[in-house]
């Protein structure tokens, strides 16, 4: 099996050539096929302009508003409505890091997995295997704040009862962006190529066997990249959180399963944006980089890990 | 073809690189004395308090607490923002100790639950506010009745020009633009009751800037005609861009300030703004320290975080009904 591979000097270089003998043996390219080329990429460079453009935009208006805040107080401090000079955002980092390591703890097995039954197991001709299926997508698309009625109802209070803790904002967050590992995985499965899997039943492995050791692997920088778009979408919810109970004002280090309340990043963000003084407003911008700086490095964690585990073949 | 030996290091390496990171950072974390008083620590009390509700009353609670914090270590306050009514939801449900309201509790909708579970509960005044309406500062109009105010804001108006309200002191012929908090606000609530006669009712065709009174700063100072409503504190920041029309409760016009609202004349959007303590929370004595400091040191958390201070006479009641509700 060849997989498309980045072109090298030497394959350059021969396309050039060929391009040449071409133009050469027939006359150079219609004149209005050359514009419309050019057009073509043109318009393709301006929708990667405009996507980079509101990037820049969003993180230079946050450094430059944020820019007063910034400093190491921002993670070793608790906020502070007196002293707005030294407050901070420990709790709110804190909260939201360890709620992300319990949704990746959460989303990664049951992601997976859901994945791995569907592509490798599920007999996709049966009805009830394609209703599955399409309440999945479907579910990738509900809006967050449904998310966090059904944490209030079902985990906050309700049958699993946890209370207003942590971990009642993890799961909420898991089941939020569960669908979103689930496709990526399957779409990352389903990818393999079909020869892989029919050579190592061949071999006499079991299914089993094959998915742990042939598509599993090969599998892994799909699922991986779909793991870090739901952990981004995750980490930047407030309105799911605001229901299951995160807070704004916590000055101690939250724990999971401590009743006396957490808080979280984007939701301390939000409500600072929302004060009438301008040292709240400064702070939200400065919270903003922070998150987008956390949101980066775990990003660029994962990308690492995808990498190192990329397959060629 | 990699290893399959490394594949389980990946599935939960991918996991657990940052769940280490994170809870390596909360071992010197506290672990929660449930409510108990017998803490070992210098101060005397400790335990947790869980406050929720207004977001308009949220910004003195968390300086109470800070300020509280500092003398007494062991005592852990978290602040909520989930609304006045949201907090209410929660206070009833017996899940927070002590409830924000920027309005009082609803007789019909709240009070029922509460006493459905068995929560009960005082009503404190923390402090006052002055519900500002504002305009653009090319608006020539100074002064407006509540008969004005109720031709715009009310649930049937159709007026979209200033030029069609009726007896204003300046002539002005611009578009009417308004902004206004959104409907789960207690402030929404309160600028209802006092100006359309029944809360909740008023026009919806206006710009609903939901819990985000600062978007209603940058619309009014942005359209020549508009007008739009928040607490005092919003437009205290935001001299520079905004004017505070007069409010003509029928004793002639009078501007929010700290004196109007304290000797009663800013009438009738001077407000007070509330705590409700629970009788349970209040047997805990770190959460009757905790109340009775916010009210003894009231100037200082009103000052901190523009709000209008309580008058003298307003102290004392508070304090009374905290005592008369922990002692019952």
């Amino acid at each position: 099996m060849e997989a498309y591979r980045p072109p090298t000097e030497r394959t350059r270089f021969a396309v050039a050539g060929a391009r040449a003998n071409v133009a050469a043996v027939l006359g150079s390219q219609p004149r209005g096929d050359v514009i419309r080329n050019n057009v073509f990429a043109g318009l393709l460079g301006l929708a990667v302009l405009i996507a980079l453009a509101g990037l820049a935009a969003l993180l230079a208006q946050a450094v430059v508003e944020g820019a007063p805040a910034l400093g190491t107080n921002l993670i070793t401090e608790p906020p502070s409505t007196i002293d707005t000079a030294n407050a901070g955002f420990r709790p709110a980092l804190i909260g939201s890091l360890m709620m992300i390591a319990f949704v990746i703890v959460l989303i990664v097995p049951l992601g997976v997995g859901a994945a791995i039954y569907l592509e490798e197991y599920a007999d996709n001709t049966r009805w009830w295997n394609r209703l599955i299926e399409l309440n999945i997508q479907n579910l990738a698309a509900v809006p967050s704040i449904i998310y966090g009625i059904l944490g209030l109802g079902f985990i906050v209070r309700g049958p699993l009862d946890l209370g207003f803790i942590l971990l009642a904002g993890a799961i909420t967050l898991a089941l939020l962006v569960l669908p979103v590992v689930i496709i990526a995985s399957r779409e990352a499965i389903r990818a393999v190529p079909p020869s892989i899997r029919e050579g190592s039943l061949a071999l006499g492995a079991t299914r089993w066997q094959t998915t742990r050791r042939q598509v599993l692997p090969a599998a892994i920088p799909g699922v991986a990249t779909g793991v870090i778009l739901a952990v981004s979408r995750a980490i930047g919810e407030t309105a799911p959180l605001l229901l299951v109970g995160a807070t704004v004002f916590v000055t101690f280090d939250p724990t999971p399963l401590g009743a006396n309340g957490y808080s979280a990043l984007p939701v301390q963000i939000f409500q600072y944006a929302t004060r009438p003084q301008e040292e709240f407003q400064t702070m939200a911008a400065a919270g903003i980089v922070l998150m987008l700086v956390v949101l980066l490095a775990m990003n660029s964690g994962a990308i690492w890990l995808r990498n190192r585990y990329e397959q060629k073949w | 073809m990699i290893s399959p030996k490394r594949l389980p290091i990946l599935g939960v390496g991918i996991a657990l690189a940052l769940g280490m990171a994170a809870c390596g950072s909360d071992d010197d974390a506290a672990t929660g004395s449930e409510g108990s008083s017998g803490g070992d620590g210098a101060s005397g009390v400790s335990g947790n308090i869980r406050v929720d509700g207004s977001s308009t009353v949220a910004p003195l609670t968390e300086a109470a607490a800070e300020l509280f914090q500092q003398e007494n270590p062991d005592v852990q306050v978290t602040v909520g923002t989930s609304g006045t009514g949201g907090g209410f939801e929660k206070f009833c449900a017996g899940e927070t100790d002590i409830s924000d309201a920027s309005r009082p509790i609803d007789d019909a909708e709240e009070v029922p639950v509460c006493k459905q579970n068995g929560v009960k509960y005082e009503e404190v005044v923390v402090a006052n506010d002055a519900l500002t309406v504002v305009g653009n500062p090319e608006n020539p109009v100074t002064c407006l009745t509540v008969d004005q105010l109720n031709q715009v804001w009310g649930p049937d108006s159709q007026l979209s020009s200033w030029s069609e309200i009726t007896d204003l002191d300046a002539e002005f012929d611009e578009e009417l633009q308004l902004f206004g908090p959104g409907t789960d606000s207690g402030t929404f609530d309160y600028f209802t009751d006092a100006v359309n006669g029944e809360e909740g009712v008023q026009r919806k065709d206006y710009n609903n800037v939901g819990e985000d009174d600062n978007a209603t700063v940058t619309g009014v100072a942005g359209a020549p005609g508009g007008m739009g409503y928040f607490g005092y504190s919003f437009f205290e920041e935001n001299t520079d861009t905004l004017k505070a029309f007069e409010i003509d409760g029928g004793d002639g016009c009078v501007a929010p300030s700290v004196e109007a609202v304290q000797d009663g004349s800013y009438t009738p959007l001077g407000r007070e703004l509330f705590i409700y303590p629970s009788e349970e929370a209040l047997q805990n004595e770190a959460v009757r320290e905790f109340v009775s400091f916010y009210i003894e040191n009231q100037e200082e958390i009103t000052s901190a975080t523009g709000f209008i201070p309580m008058t003298e006479e307003q102290v004392t009641k508070s304090h009374e009904t905290v005592d008369s509700l922990a002692g019952g």
